[in-house]
Parts: structure tokens; sequence; C-alpha cells
């Protein structure tokens, strides 16, 4: 499993605490498909810090970083410098 | 992801929480009430705060603060609200402007405002809540516009804490319908800021409404990114303030379990103490139990927060609800064994009372944690169903 795959599956994992069913296409868009809020949004931005020791900042604040599994884990590709 | 469930204070901060202690009880108590009556804060108190270095003590180190370790707060918060729910106002939204600025400000911003709101030099509030908009706060009605050079923002924002006397607001607003952050100068010319008078508890807050009008803003007042304001920037801001009002409550139920055992145990009735009587028990036995519920969740959050752990934030709700509603009926029960003394706003019960009952309403209804909580069980349940289903 490469390691974009290993991200996307473990925030496949995450978002499984807050939605019925997190098998959802790697593309989809998690917020403007109302499938989670604002309570995961921050949480999401500490799950990635913890788990992959990275900081997210001001600068990180677009839309594009977190809006599917493949963005998100290519955001913290990008920030790990993969 | 393994947290360190044993939470103990280094030897130098337990020594900083004994002094938080003694202040809360020497320098807060014995005045909070005649602030309450008052309806203002002693603006001495609030100096003393700044000068002992604990108002912006959450600042980075970098930026004049501590970067109080999470425990050291939460004890000062629970010391500070035994004493005076109406004070903790302060270094709650006080925190709450600092985080919000520490976690997504700009360097620009993080070194002008920073500093002076670490030294107390200046105040931060949070302006989120609106004539129209109280828990659908992802709704807020204030709007603004790009003008070239920056924004204009329009609209109200209503019951801001320590409003009257802040010198800097964490505003969110909508830019082209999108929740976002601005930082605002109280001195704003655009910006008219009215005091709230006669509220049921919080009294000594410093409430204030705020009214935006041709308030004109400079590109660099945007606080995080323009649909970020509620998510994050909010985001982040709301779960300090619940962590503060969680450890308050603790505080607030810590007083009221005092003054019952105190007064129960002093006044006679039917020929003995009624601490001896048994009805009076289960009142203290309640009101024990809950208030050591409740510092167990607060120390459960703590944890979490001390370790980065993206758990914080439920935890966080879940102690906020419950001790909040905890010290509502901490509240009402030492009323109850105070009798006509509880209801005197010569003892203390009687403003714990009517500031408990806020508690309940501030930072999250109580209504609204119940809804995440629930909702976050029922999918912590459907998740451990589904790990059950594929390994059985």
């Amino acid at each position: 499993m490469s390691d974009q795959s290993a991200v996307i599956e473990d925030i496949r994992e995450f978002l499984g605490q807050f939605v019925s069913d997190p098998s959802v296409p790697v593309d989809q868009d998690l917020f403007g498909s109302g499938l989670v809020n604002s309570l995961f949004a921050m949480q999401l931005v500490l799950h990635i810090e913890a788990e992959y020791g990275i900081a997210v900042s001001n600068d990180d604040l677009d839309l594009d970083n977190f809006r599917s599994l493949q963005a998100i884990a290519g955001f913290v590709g990008r920030k790990r410098g993969d | 992801m393994g947290i360190e469930r044993s939470l103990e204070l280094s030897n130098s901060d337990a020594l900083v929480a004994e002094e938080m202690e003694a202040f809360a009880q020497r320098e807060v108590l014995p005045y909070a009430s005649s602030w309450d009556k008052a309806e203002a804060m002693d603006p001495e108190v609030i100096r003393s705060l700044s000068k002992r270095g604990w108002l912006g003590a959450l600042a980075p180190e970098a930026y004049g603060g501590q970067d109080m370790d999470p425990l050291l707060w939460g004890r000062f918060c629970e010391s500070i609200g035994t004493a005076s729910s109406s004070l903790l106002g302060l270094p709650t939204v006080h925190g709450m402007a600092i985080q919000a600025i520490a976690r997504w400000g700009t360097d620009a911003q993080k070194e002008t405002v920073l500093p002076m709101l670490a030294s107390g030099e200046a105040i931060g509030a949070f302006a989120l809540t609106e004539p129209e908009v109280g828990s659908d706060a992802a709704n807020v009605q204030t709007v603004a516009e790009a003008t070239g050079s920056g924004f204009r923002l329009t609209g109200r924002k209503r019951w801001i804490t320590f409003g009257n006397i802040a010198n800097w607001f964490v505003v969110v607003a909508r830019l082209e319908d999108k929740p976002t952050a601005f930082l605002v100068p109280s001195t704003n010319s655009g910006l008219k800021i009215t005091p709230v008078k006669d509220m049921l508890g919080f009294r000594s807050a410093e409430l204030a409404n705020l009214h935006f009008e041709n308030c004109e803003v400079t590109e660099d007042a945007i606080l995080g990114r323009p649909g970020f304001g509620f998510s994050h920037v909010a985001g982040t801001a709301l779960d300090h303030g619940r962590f503060c009002i969680a450890w308050g409550c603790v505080g607030l139920a810590q007083g009221c379990l005092s003054a019952s055992m105190e007064h129960a145990q002093e006044r006679e009735q039917f020929g003995k103490p009624i601490s001896e009587h048994q009805l009076i028990q289960r009142l203290i036995a309640d009101m024990l139990v809950g208030t050591r519920a409740a510092r167990g969740l607060c120390l459960e959050a703590t944890a979490l927060k001390r370790a980065g752990d993206p758990r914080v934030i439920m935890e966080t709700s879940i102690a906020k609800y419950y001790a909040s509603q905890h010290a509502a009926k901490a509240s009402r029960d030492a009323v109850q064994i105070l009798g006509g003394t509880g209801c005197s706003s010569e003892g203390h019960v009687e403003r714990y009372f009517r500031d408990a009952k806020v508690t309940e309403i501030i930072e999250g209804s109580s209504q609204i944690q119940q809804l995440i909580i629930a909702r976050h069980g029922l999918m912590q349940h459907r998740k451990e169903k589904r790990k059950k289903a594929t390994n059985p």
C-alpha cells in the first residue's frame, strides 16, 4: 500500500467516527455533500497533526486541502514532504 | 493513541496552583458579591490577574505568554469559578481570543496583538452571538463586504462577555456568504459598544452589545481564511471556552458543597444539626459525588488536551455539559440547604444559583451539547458494530 493509500485508509477510519458509512469514494466532497460538519473539520485538523506530526496553520486553510479523502492525503503528503 | 491518564502538576506548577487558590479566596471571593451588585468588574482585580501573568498565560511564550499547562489552567479556572463566575468569564473570553489568534493568526497578527493580550495590556473578547443567532451560530447575519482596500462590517452582536472593556474583538461575519473571522479593535469608529445590564447571572462580566455600522477594517483583519471563521477559528475559541466553563463549574459546585456542609453542621433544627437529617445528607451526597464526577470528566478532557488528541473536542463538550448541569443542580440544592440564608445576597449561594443557570446556556447550550454527544455516541456504536462485523 502506497503512503497516500495508507493515509486515505487512516482518514477513512477516522471518518468512521462521524458518519454511518465511511466507504465513500476517495474524491467525494465530504463537506459539500453535507456528510460531515464543522466539528469534524477541527477534529480532522487535530487528528492529522497528532498522527502525522505536522502543523496545520493559517496558510493551509484552503478547502482544497480538506475536501475529500484524496485531497486530505495529498495535503498530508505535501506537508510531510513526501 | 496512548494517553497519560495520571494527571499531575509539576512541583513548581503545584505551588502556582496553591497561589491561585489563595488568590481566589483572598482577593476575589470576599468582593464577588459587591461586584455582582454593582454590575461591574473591579479593574484592580484584572490588573492583579495580569500582573501575575495568569490572564494571558495561554499565549505562546514567544509572544510573552507562558504556554501554561492545561491542568494548571484548569485548576486556575476551578479556583476562580469557586469565587466569581463573572471573573471567570474574563480568562475565558480573553483566552478564546488568544487561542484563535495563536492558532490561526498571521505572523503579523500574532506579533501585533498577542503580546498585548499576553501581558494583559489589552483585553480580548469573542463576538459570535447575535440578536437572531444563538445556537445556529454558523448562520451569523453580520455581513462583511469587500471595499477594495479592506472590508466593511455591518451587523449586531449581543451579550458579548467583557465587551465593555475589551480592546480587541474576534468577530464572526459572513463574507460572500462564507463564515469569516475578523480581528477588530474597539477603537474602530464604526463600532458602537453599549453596556448590557440587569442580566440573571454573570452580572459583573461587563456584557455589551456591539453595533457595526460602516465599520471599515483593513485586508489583514481577516483571522484565518474566508469560509473557516466558524469551523476553525470559532471552533478553536469555543473549545477553549467550554474547557474554562467546565472547570469553572467544578469550582462553583465545590463552592456550593463547602457552603452547604458549613451551614448544615452549624444550623440546628429539631435539637440537632441539620447535617444529621438524612434528607440533607442525601443532597450533600449527590453534591459531593456530582462534583467529583464533573472534576473527573474535566481531567479526562485535560489529559486529551495535553496530548493534542482530537477526542479532546468531544470530551470537553461532555465535561462542559455535565459540569454545568451539575453546577445548576448543586446550586439549587445549596440554596435549599441554606434556606432563607441561601436566598439572601449576603452569602454566595444565591449568586452561585443565578450564575450556574447561565453556564447551561453559554459556550453551547446543554441542548446543543446533548445533540452532539448523542450523535457521537451513536456513531461510535456503529463503528464498533462495523468493526465486529469485519473481524468477528
